[in-house]
Parts: structure tokens; C-alpha cells; sequence
């Protein structure tokens, strides 16, 4: 059972950080815990519109957490909590008047281990999301899930088999129906937990490029450990450790330039 | 290679031995039943099965388990009818909505239903529960429906429907606890998923939880209506005790029978060896019955679960 | 109401609809308590417990229904718990698989059945009339198979680390067995059985054609005897107001005992680690 308690960043501090015009989502001052374990410490972050952003550091550097509290996903864990803002185009998510499954239907979410619903079809996977709000089998329903297959770059290897469960078929392809499933909404960010890290290199670099082309229409964030990869598909690039924003900027600087000594040592990595 | 005479192998088989007395109780109770059966299944053969007729009286003797079979039939069906919705509405609360402190207490109270003996769930039915049937659902039913063929009749409160309520009370223990375990054991994986494309709590249980543990809750049911099918007391003292075509259930108003109530109710009054016969031929009926729910009811449950039947759930 | 709102009231409804299914549940257990205390207690007093029938009480009832414990106990316990030792310990064949089955299937007869098993080879049989034994026999129908079970489950419990460490000593193992492993059980195996005994006190339908019911004391071996389950029923029939409040009686002493056994159970599982 959630306990979800949250402070609005009301009583402002002087380094509060105004929203941003090209921000998509922001986070001002974000602490979460769960229960007496304090995840993230005062974190501010913008995510940009149409861009890809990575969030790296070591395991248990609390990037999942982050994450999670983009959908408001991290209050399902009983006694989880947080502090600060999230600002989605501006507007705090963690508001009182704000329900959280409408976030979920802005901000959608792929896990680290794809998990497609196995007592459904692969098409009523992708269809989930819309019939939960009302929409009916039709043409429309299938134009859906056929353009969000092919945003995913599966529908040509499943477009005969749609009928068969969402298990049935690879690692690699479950994953990108995973995606699918998020797209089919039309959110307009897609958070991406080490999407690849259950999949074999063909697969992940599948995932890859369709990060790339996914970031023309929508805005992206990506969990990783593996830092090549964030190298490879992301504009910019966010290192934490122990739940704290070390380092944030455009992915060629921080690699290239990082200006913190710890975001040195990770990625040459000393320490992982 | 000779066996030793070990102690060990002594300790085994002496253990293997006794281990048989399962083995032993089951067929001592089969071939009791089936020999003392004979006698009434030779005199009339599959007409015992499907004749209605109940007539100890000698020169006239006519047995038919039929009422009764259809008395166990109706009142386990009324019992899962309103038990299992019931025990599903308790399991889910349970396990996804329960503040902490009340899972455990709660979860406790369900489990005592089950401790309670089946007489005294009778007696209370005979004083206490068959009144507020009677006056708070029997009457205005019968009052407004009573056109209505199975509200025909006029009630009294002992009757196959209060015997049916009084069934899906006792089976409510049963189901809630596996149907617990079954949506506890649905991975959270699965539950994510569903939070993540914007569905809410309801809607994640509904669609996913329950969908998944489909085979489990199935499992759970048809244990439930195993255990209905072989409650006794608490039926006989409530179903009105009625023998013969009487006994054939047409209104849930009208008095019944089923085939362990007969028993109950019956099996001290007999006389000949041909009205006992009986009794004990409905008696193997009933364990027939009996037999195929909960063997079917065990394979649908441990495939889910491993949850072993009839172990002591704590 | 857009579909947004109307979602959001289903959720709404059927948690309100979950939580009402607990409280209609717990309602009937709350009454029959209640109703147990309420119209029982006033009967309760030294003669009502020790007295026959004709002096006003149920002492032939209570005294059956231990005499009954006591049978059950001694023919069923032993054979329950070498069972399930069998059934643990050297339980990885088909042997075992088969005896595993039956008692999970015996577990679920109806217990009709199972009296009149007991009386025809008992009271028909054996013994040659309505007797003590006869019910202690159906009542160990009852109670072997769940024994048997629940210590299966107790032992497989209890480490093989532990079952090694005796084994490496030298020990024998049904040395190992006996005096290690049940040991260590014992918290398990005790509960288990409890329970078993609390369900098997409050069982009627055995008892009604073995033991049948008598208005005096144990009378022997070859005699019918009371038992509470038994005058509660026939208590329950009466048309006479005061037998009926007897039967109330009675069915608060069968309620005492069987929940102190239930409750008694709880407070020891607790203090145990879960593993």
C-alpha cells in the first residue's frame, strides 16, 4: 500500500531553478525514499524536448529511482516517498489535484526486463493501453497498433502472427513490444530503464538505432550501464552517484570534457 | 547383494509400513462402501441413480438417490454462487488493498470461519441465521417474485437456499486463502506493466492480476465446491429434511435434501438391510462425487501453487 | 461522465464492493460467537459440566468428547507421524508419491462417509455394537491423513544441514531421525497435530452412527457414548426450550476448545521464525 508523501518545493531556497521554456520535464530539488533510505538527494535535472538523455553511474546510484519518479511509479513501493518537483511542460506532476495514471499515459515506460502481458495476444498488447480508455476494435484500433509495430521496427517480423502471445516470441522482439505498447499511446516521453541489458548484442543494437529515430517524436530518457551505449544514442548525458546529480550536460562534453573528477574516474573507468 | 538387517532398513520399512495405513483407509472405506452398496444397486440397478422414489416399507421398497444428488448439485452451486464472488472480494483486499495493520488480523478472522465446527454453524442457523434469511430475503422475495417458479412456495426459513448460504459461508475460508496465495504469487512485473500504460488499481487487478491467476482462482473454486459437496451437519440441520420426489429441488423455498443430509438425517431411523443399503449406496455416490472434484480441484491447484491440500494452512 | 471519470469511479466502487465482502464475511463468525456466549454461558456451571443429562447437564458429553481426544490420539498420532516421517525422510519414489496422493485425497472426504466405513467394520464388525472405539476409528480416518501431512511438511522444514551434521557424527539415520531431526520439528509437528485435534473434536457426522449418543457416562468399550458435536444435534431438534439452551451450553464448551486449540496454535507459530 502506497504512503505517499509529498512536499511541493513551496518554501523556495536561493538556487531554485526556474522552469525552463525547452524542458520537457524537470525535476527542482527531487529527494525520494523508501521508507528511511534516502534515494536522491536534491536533484535538478532538465530533460529536453525531442532529445535523448542518459542517465549513467554505478549500481545503486539511484538512476532507476530517478527515473521512476518521472511516472510517478516510485509510490508503488510501500513507504516510498519524495520531496521537490517534477514539472511536466511545466506543470508539477506530484501536484494534489493531479492523478497519477494520467501522468502514465504521458510519460510511458519500457523495463529492464521486457515484460509483455502473457495472457495476451501481441496485438492486444499494443491495444492495451488505448481499450483501457475506451477505444473499440475497429479500423482505428488497427491502424494503431499496426503504425505503433512499425515505429517499433517489429511489425514486419510479426505482422502475420499477431494473434500469438506476447511471450512467444524473442527476447529482443518482447522488448520492442514492450515499446510498441508505450508508443500505441502516443506519450509524449518515453522513459527506458536499461532497456537492454536482458538482450543479447543483435538485439541491443536493434534497440538502438529505433532509439535514435524515436527521439524525432519523442522526448527520450535512458537508464544505463553500459556507458558506449550512452555515448552512442544520447544527446545528453546525466552522472549519478549515490543519488546525487554529479555531473549533467551534452553527451560529447561529458564524455569528452568531463568537468568533475568523479565523472573522470567512472568513465575511464576506475570505479563502476 | 544381500540387505542387511540394519537398523536403518528396519526404521524404513517399519515407517513405509505404517505410511500404507492411507493406502489401507482407502480401500477398507471403498470395499465397505461398494459391498454394503450391492445389495440396493443389485435390486435396482441404475434405477437407484435415477429414480426419486424413497419407500423403506417392506413389500414396497423403492430407493432413488436422484433428489438428492440434484439437493448437492443446487446447494453447492447456490454456495459458490455467492461464496466465490465473496472470497474473491476478500482475497483482493487482502493482498492489494489491506493497510498492513489490518492484513494480518483480517486475514486471521477469515481463517477462524473454518475453525468453527459444522454443528454449530447448524445451530446457529437453526436460531439465529434462518430468521434473517427468512425475514430479510426470503419473505420480500417471495412477496414480490414469488410468480417466479424458484421463489414458489411459501418459506420458513429451512430450505435448500438457506442450506446454500449457510455453504458459501463455510467454503469462503477456503477459496479466499488459495485464491490469496495465487494473486500474491502474480509477478510484479506483470503488475508494472499495467501501471505503466495508465491503468488504474482496479483495472490492473481485474485485467491482469485475476486474468493471470486465472487457473489458480479455477483451482481454488472447484476446491471450494469439493468442500460443499461433503458438508454435513450444518446442511441437514438447515434444509428442511425432505425425503423422496418431495425432495427434488424445483423452488430454492421448498425444503431438500442432499445426499450427506440424507445420511445425517436418515441412516439411525433404517430398518432393513435394504433401507441401510441404501443409505450407504447414496453414501458411495457421494464419495464418487466427492473423489472426482477434489482430484480434479487438486492437479488445476498444484500446478499453480505449491500448495499441498488438506495440510494445515498457517 | 467522460471515460476518465467513469474509471476512476470503478475504481473507486469496487474497492468500497472488496472491502464489504470482508465485513459480510466476518459478520456470520461475529454472530455466531456472540450468539454462542450470549445464550450459552448462562447454562454453564459445575453441575451443568459434570451432571448427566436428567441432573441438568452435559458431563456424559464433555467426558465423551475427551474419552474421544484421548483414542483418537493414541490410535491415530503415532501412525500420523511416522507417516509423514516415512513420507520425509524416505519419501523420493513412487511409493511415496502414491501415499502422498491418497492422503491428500482422504483428507477431503466427506466425513459421512467415513462413519459409515467405521461402522461397518466396527460397529458391524469388530466390536459388534455402537462403540467408543468405533468413533475413535472414524475419527483417526480424519485425523491420520492431515497428521501425516502436516509433518511431512514440519520435517521437510527442518535443514539438511542439520540432518548432515548427525549424520557425519555417525549416527544412524533412523538414530538421526528420531533424535535430531523430529526434535527440531517439534514446534511444526506440535501445531500440526493440534490443529488436527481441534477439527476432529468438533467433527459430528463420524460419530453418529459409532458412537450413536447416551443420556449416561462411558459405559464401556461395547456402549454407545456421548459426545458434545452429538448433543448439540440432538439438543438443536428438541422442541423443548430448556434442552435447546443445553445445546447452547454445550456448543460454547465445543467452541472453548476448539478455539483455545486454534488460538493456542497462532501465539506458538508466532514466537517461531518463519523460513
Amino acid at each position: 500500500m502506497k504512503t505517499l508523501r509529498v512536499s511541493n518545493g513551496g518554501g523556495t531556497t536561493g538556487n531554485l531553478q526556474q522552469a525552463r521554456p525547452d524542458a520537457k520535464m524537470q525535476s527542482i530539488a527531487l529527494n525520494a525514499w523508501f521508507g528511511s533510505k534516502q534515494a536522491l538527494k536534491d536533484i535538478d535535472l532538465t530533460v529536453k524536448t525531442n532529445a535523448v538523455t542518459a542517465i549513467i553511474g554505478p549500481s545503486g546510484c539511484g538512476k532507476s529511482t530517478f527515473i521512476r519518479c518521472l511516472n510517478r511509479m516510485h509510490e508503488l513501493v510501500p513507504n516510498a516517498r519524495i520531496s521537490g518537483q517534477v514539472l511536466l511542460d511545466g506543470k508539477n506532476i506530484y501536484s494534489n489535484e493531479i492523478d497519477p495514471v494520467q501522468i502514465r499515459r504521458r510519460v510511458g515506460m519500457v523495463f529492464q526486463k521486457p515484460n509483455p502481458f502473457p495472457t495476451m495476444s501481441i496485438y492486444d498488447n499494443v491495444a492495451a493501453g488505448l481499450r483501457l480508455t475506451g477505444a473499440k476494435k475497429g479500423q482505428n484500433l488497427d491502424e494503431i497498433v499496426k503504425k505503433s509495430l512499425e515505429q517499433a521496427t517489429l511489425w514486419d517480423e510479426v505482422k502475420d502472427d499477431l494473434k500469438k502471445p506476447g511471450t512467444s516470441i524473442s527476447g529482443g522482439q518482447q522488448q520492442r513490444l514492450c515499446i510498441a505498447r508505450a508508443i500505441a499511446l502516443q506519450p509524449e516521453v518515453i522513459l527506458m530503464d536499461e532497456p537492454c541489458s536482458a538482450l543479447d548484442p543483435i538485439a541491443t543494437a536493434k534497440i538502438e538505432e529505433l532509439i535514435v529515430q524515436l527521439k524525432n517524436d519523442y522526448t527520450v530518457v535512458i537508464v544505463t550501464h553500459n556507458m558506449q551505449q550512452a555515448a552512442r544514442v544520447s544527446d545528453f548525458t546525466a552522472f549519478m552517484y549515490l543519488g546525487e546529480l554529479v555531473e549533467f550536460g551534452d553527451t560529447t562534453s561529458v564524455f569528452e570534457n568531463p568537468k568533475s573528477e568523479l565523472t573522470e574516474k567512472y568513465i575511464t573507468g576506475k570505479f563502476g | 547383494m544381500t540387505k542387511k538387517l540394519t537398523g536403518d532398513n528396519i526404521f524404513k520399512i517399519l515407517a513405509a509400513c505404517i505410511a500404507a495405513s492411507a493406502v489401507i483407509i482407502l480401500i477398507v472405506t471403498a470395499y465397505t462402501l461398494i459391498t454394503d452398496s450391492v445389495p440396493v444397486l443389485q435390486r435396482f440397478g441404475t434405477s437407484f441413480l435415477f429414480g426419486s422414489n424413497w419407500n423403506p416399507v417392506e413389500g414396497r421398497e423403492a430407493f432413488g438417490a436422484l433428489p438428492y444428488v440434484l439437493g448437492t448439485l443446487v446447494t453447492s452451486g447456490i454456495a459458490l454462487l455467492i461464496g466465490v464472488p465473496l472470497s474473491l472480494g476478500i482475497a483482493i483486499f487482502l493482498v492489494e488493498m489491506a493497510p498492513k495493520f489490518l492484513r494480518v488480523p483480517v486475514g486471521y478472522l477469515v481463517e477462524l470461519l473454518a475453525a468453527v465446527p459444522s454443528v454449530i454453524y447448524g445451530l446457529w442457523g437453526l436460531f439465529v441465521f434462518r430468521y434473517w434469511i427468512l425475514n430479510y430475503v426470503e419473505m420480500p422475495l417471495s412477496n414480490y417474485l414469488g410468480w417466479i417458479p424458484i421463489f414458489s412456495g411459501t418459506p420458513f426459513g429451512l430450505d435448500i437456499f438457506t442450506a446454500g448460504i449457510i455453504l458459501a459461508i463455510m467454503i469462503i475460508p477456503t477459496v479466499a486463502s488459495i485464491s490469496k496465495e495465487v494473486i500474491s504469487a502474480v509477478p510484479d512485473s506483470i503488475r508494472e506493466g499495467a501501471y505503466s500504460i495508465g491503468a488504474t488499481k482496479w483495472e490492473v487487478i481485474r485485467h491482469w492480476v485475476l486474468s493471470y491467476g486465472r487457473s489458480g482462482i479455477f483451482g481454488a473454486v472447484i476446491l471450494g465446491l469439493g468442500r460443499a459437496v461433503g458438508e454435513t451437519m450444518a446442511v441437514s440441520m438447515l434444509i428442511g429434511n425432505a425425503t423422496g420426489p418431495a425432495a427434488i429441488p424445483t423452488s430454492l423455498f421448498r425444503p431438500g435434501q442432499t445426499m450427506a443430509s440424507l445420511i445425517a438425517n436418515g441412516f439411525l431411523e433404517a430398518t432393513g438391510s435394504l433401507e441401510k443399503s441404501a443409505y450407504i449406496g447414496v453414501g458411495l455416490i457421494l464419495l464418487l462425487v466427492s473423489l472426482f472434484i477434489n482430484v480434479a480441484a487438486q492437479v488445476m491447484v498444484t500446478r499453480v501453487l505449491k500448495v499441498k491440500g488438506g495440510a494445515v494452512e498457517q | 461522465m467522460t471515460n476518465y471519470r467513469l474509471r476512476k469511479f470503478k475504481n473507486q466502487l469496487f474497492f468500497v464492493l472488496c472491502a464489504v465482502c470482508v465485513v459480510i464475511a466476518v459478520i456470520p463468525l461475529l454472530s455466531i460467537l456472540y450468539e454462542v456466549v450470549s445464550r450459552g454461558a448462562p447454562q454453564l456451571s459445575v453441575n451443568f459440566l459434570t451432571q448427566r443429562d436428567a441432573d441438568g447437564g452435559i458431563g456424559p458429553a464433555i467426558q465423551g468428547t475427551l474419552i474421544l481426544i484421548g483414542l483418537t490420539s493414541i490410535i491415530g498420532i503415532p501412525v500420523g507421524v511416522l507417516s509423514g516421517v516415512y513420507l520425509a525422510e524416505f519419501g523420493n519414489n513412487k511409493y511415496a508419491a502414491s501415499v502422498r496422493t491418497v492422503n491428500d485425497v482422504l483428507t477431503e472426504f466427506p466425513s459421512i462417509v467415513v462413519g459409515i466405513t467405521a461402522f461397518g467394520v466396527v460397529v458391524l464388525g469388530i466390536i459388534g455394537s455402537y462403540s467408543p472405539l468405533a468413533g475413535a476409528v472414524a475419527l483417526s480416518f480424519i485425523l491420520i491423513p492431515v497428521v501425516a501431512r502436516t509433518t511431512e511438511e514440519s520435517l521437510k522444514l527442518v535443514p539438511n544441514s542439520v540432518r548432515e551434521a548427525a549424520l557425519a557424527l555417525g549416527a544412524h539415520k533412523w538414530r538421526t531421525t528420531l533424535s535430531v531431526v523430529l526434535p527440531a520439528a517439534k514446534g511444526g509437528l506440535v501445531t500440526g497435530t493440534l490443529l488436527a485435534i481441534a477439527r476432529i473434536a468438533g467433527e459430528t457426522a463420524p460419530l453418529i452412527m459409532t458412537v450413536l449418543g447416551n443420556a449416561y457416562f462411558f459405559q464401556g468399550f461395547s456402549s454407545p457414548m456421548d459426545a458434545l458435536p452429538l448433543r448439540i444435534w440432538r439438543d438443536s431438534l428438541q422442541p423443548y426450550a430448556n434442552l435447546q439452551a443445553q445445546g447452547w451450553g454445550a456448543a460454547l464448551v465445543l467452541i472453548l476448545i476448539v478455539l483455545s486449540l486454534n488460538i493456542a496454535v497462532r501465539v506458538a507459530s508466532r514466537g517461531r521464525l518463519r523460513r
